[in-house]
């Protein structure tokens, strides 16, 4: 046997509410991901992308199916086996559309706050945040606030918050709409370059086709039912459409 | 990094006003006490200051500070032939209220037993004790007056020559010394035409009978001043004071005069309790259950700013949820802005409060110990306030950070 699967999720459903206001919002989505491998995940709006990244990140428990990560099962339906916010900060870095950091820190402390969190001295932890916010090109915003920031400094500074533990595993939710096309392909591109480097399994829920080239996979969601599917017959789909 | 002051921080003015207004509500919750203990001293302060063991008083009153209470003079001598007594001497108290410069000046009258007491126990913070057995008098700092200020009382003049401190009669009046002589010359003042007027009455009603017509000596008498008619008494005393001699037991002493028809016997403790029983029970237990209101009012006001606090940060609080953070993580940033806010309140109160105090008109008594009980409690009331505000965040999902 290789070495153990970054995510192995395995038929995940979800339901959310029930009765009359049943909606299946994913239906049996299976995905093998290994480390440093770079997955896109595309999909119309509604179609249960964030419903699957809140199970593989541990957030939303699923209905049915299980998640491993790093080889170790760690949800299995409904059942959570273990502390998920320990495994969350240990092992998993999250970008979400809105930028989301908390407000009362400055910039270098939303990031120094999740390096603490794991247990690292303050000065270790600060030291870190300021390399990556300095790699993410806001090292000279580091000291001002969230509002102080435009929405692509905020995102960068997200970016490198999920990156400041170097999880095995990085979740992002359209993370590139709140920038221009080149910041938005700086970031995938980063993405990739940490996934490169530190083998770090990367999933990505975007809209943007213009930046598939870095993805190594291509899954698609439509109705709650997750597909693997190849660059061409994306780009085909959207020359046709 | 303390999550709880950048968070503070952040909302420093806020946090600020609020804080100033918990501190406030804390100064009085604190004043209150120092008006309840400023009221219990202020009851004790002149029977601790005289100092007697036995307090023996008119028959069935409850002594000279809870109503009248009339002795003959010679109840001194009577008294100090009891074996186990020493020092007994004469006290004399009432009040009086005169208009001085314009205003109104109610005084507590004291008479000091010249020339054993010229006042030297007195808390005296300006001047000297009584010198002479008349004319003189030591004034509270309350009443206003100042040293060397002549006021006229009866019909004489007396000059301030010492003060003293928080020397008040319970009613929160202040206390002026003379030697027994003058306060009883300024309690039992009459007018003069008043005087002529009995003098004149006393000399119709000998007129009157036969035994005043054969004996013109009775005529003069009658007419004369009341002090050298043996059938009038002196003027009465408010009570008899003595010490006790070393190893007597106050109960025995008690038993003996306690056979006599005229007089009630306390001891020291008896006569505290008659005080704090009588006139400032329903004071005290007034305002207890006011501080007692006021503390759970303050509880509830800080509980609610702990849990508005707390629900304007909901987002960051799922949002660290959501990286990862453990509870006592976020449980750890509610209590510590509330103990924050309780510390900084807590000492806003004390600071506005010793500034203040003074200035009230009667005495506000803050003693370590209720510094300290106070103190005890802000910290449990911050702890309980900050229970709303945890069991809320608690109840937060991660994922409402990306909603
Ligand atoms: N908490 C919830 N309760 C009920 N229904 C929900 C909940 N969250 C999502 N849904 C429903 O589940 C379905 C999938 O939603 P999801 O957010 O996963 O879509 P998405 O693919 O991320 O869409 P978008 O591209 O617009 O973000 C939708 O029909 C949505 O209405
Ligand atoms: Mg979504």
């Amino acid at each position: 046997m290789g070495e153990p699967l970054a995510l192995e999720a395995s038929g995940l459903t979800k339901v959310y509410g029930h009765g009359h206001t049943e909606v299946v919002a994913m239906r049996d989505a299976t995905m093998r991901v290994r480390r440093g491998e770079v997955v896109a995940l595309l999909g119309p709006s509604g179609a249960g992308k964030s419903t699957f990244l809140l199970c593989v990140g541990l957030i939303n428990p699923p209905t049915r199916g299980s998640v491993a990560i790093g080889g170790r099962l760690i949800q299995d339906g409904p059942d959570s086996l273990g502390d998920l916010r320990r495994f969350r900060r240990e092992h998993i870095g999250f970008v979400f559309q809105k930028s989301n950091l908390i407000p009362f820190l400055s910039a270098v402390e939303n990031v120094q706050v999740v390096g603490e969190l794991v247990g690292k001295a303050p000065s270790v932890a600060r030291r870190r945040a300021m390399e990556l916010l300095g790699e993410l090109g806001v090292g000279a915003r580091s000291l001002n606030m969230p509002t102080q920031l435009s929405g692509g400094e905020q995102q960068r500074v997200t970016v490198a918050r999920a990156l400041a533990n170097q999880p095995s595993l990085i979740l992002a939710d359209e993370p590139t709409a709140a920038l221009d096309s080149v910041r938005g392909r700086q970031v995938m591109q980063l993405f990739r370059d940490v996934s490169h480097t530190h083998g770090t399994a990367v999933i990505v829920v975007t809209h943007d086709h213009r930046a598939l080239d870095v993805f190594d996979t291509i899954y698609e969601m439509e109705d709650g039912v997750l597909t693997q599917t190849t660059h061409a017959s994306v780009l085909g789909q959207r020359s046709a459409g | 990094m303390n999550l709880a002051i950048r968070d503070i921080r952040r909302n420093s003015g806020r946090f600020a006003l609020t804080t100033i207004g918990i501190g406030m509500l804390l100064m009085v919750v604190l004043g209150m006490g120092g008006i309840y203990r400023g009221l219990v001293d202020d009851a004790l302060v002149v029977t601790r200051g005289v100092g007697a063991d036995v307090w023996v008083v008119q028959r069935d009153t409850r002594g000279p500070f809870a109503e009248i209470s009339r002795l003959p003079r010679s109840v001194v001598d009577r008294v100090a032939t009891v074996p186990g007594i020493h020092g007994a001497k004469e006290f004399v108290f009432h009040t009086i209220q005169r208009e001085h410069r314009g205003k109104p000046l109610r005084m507590g009258v004291l008479g000091l037993g010249w020339p054993i007491d010229k006042g030297e126990g007195l808390p005296l913070v300006a001047g000297r004790p009584l010198a002479q057995n008349h004319f003189e008098m030591i004034a509270d700092e309350s009443l206003g007056l100042a040293l060397g200020e002549k006021l006229r009382l009866a019909k004489d003049t007396y000059t301030v020559v010492g003060l003293t401190r928080w020397l008040v009669a319970s009613g929160g009046d202040g206390i002026a010394c003379f030697t027994s002589r003058d306060a009883q010359a300024i309690q039992f003042d009459e007018p003069g035409e008043s005087i002529r007027l009995e003098r004149r009455a006393r000399r119709a009603r000998a007129d009157a009978i036969d035994f005043g017509r054969t004996q013109p000596r009775v005529l003069e008498r009658a007419a004369g001043t009341s002090r050298d008619i043996a059938a009038l008494p002196g003027p009465a005393i408010s009570a008899v004071i003595a010490g006790l001699a070393p190893g007597v037991d106050p109960a025995n002493v008690q038993r003996i005069m306690g056979g006599w028809g005229d007089v009630t016997v306390y001891t020291a403790t008896q006569q505290e309790e008659l005080l704090l029983k009588g006139s400032v029970d329903r004071a005290r237990r007034q305002i207890l259950l006011f501080r007692v209101l006021l503390t759970i009012i303050s509880a509830v006001i800080m509980a609610l700013i702990i849990y508005t606090l707390t629900l304007d940060k909901l987002h960051p609080i799922a949002l660290l949820k959501l990286i990862g953070a453990p509870n006592r993580t976020i449980m750890g940033l509610i209590l510590q802005q509330s103990l924050i806010m309780g510390a900084l309140a807590y000492g806003v109160g004390y600071l506005i409060g010793m500034r203040l105090f003074p200035l009230f008109p009667r005495r506000v008594l803050v003693t370590n110990d209720d510094l300290l009980r106070v103190a005890g409690i802000v910290l449990l009331i911050s702890v309980v306030a900050s229970l709303l505000g945890i069991w809320k965040a608690m109840r937060v999902a991660p994922n409402e950070a990306i909603g």
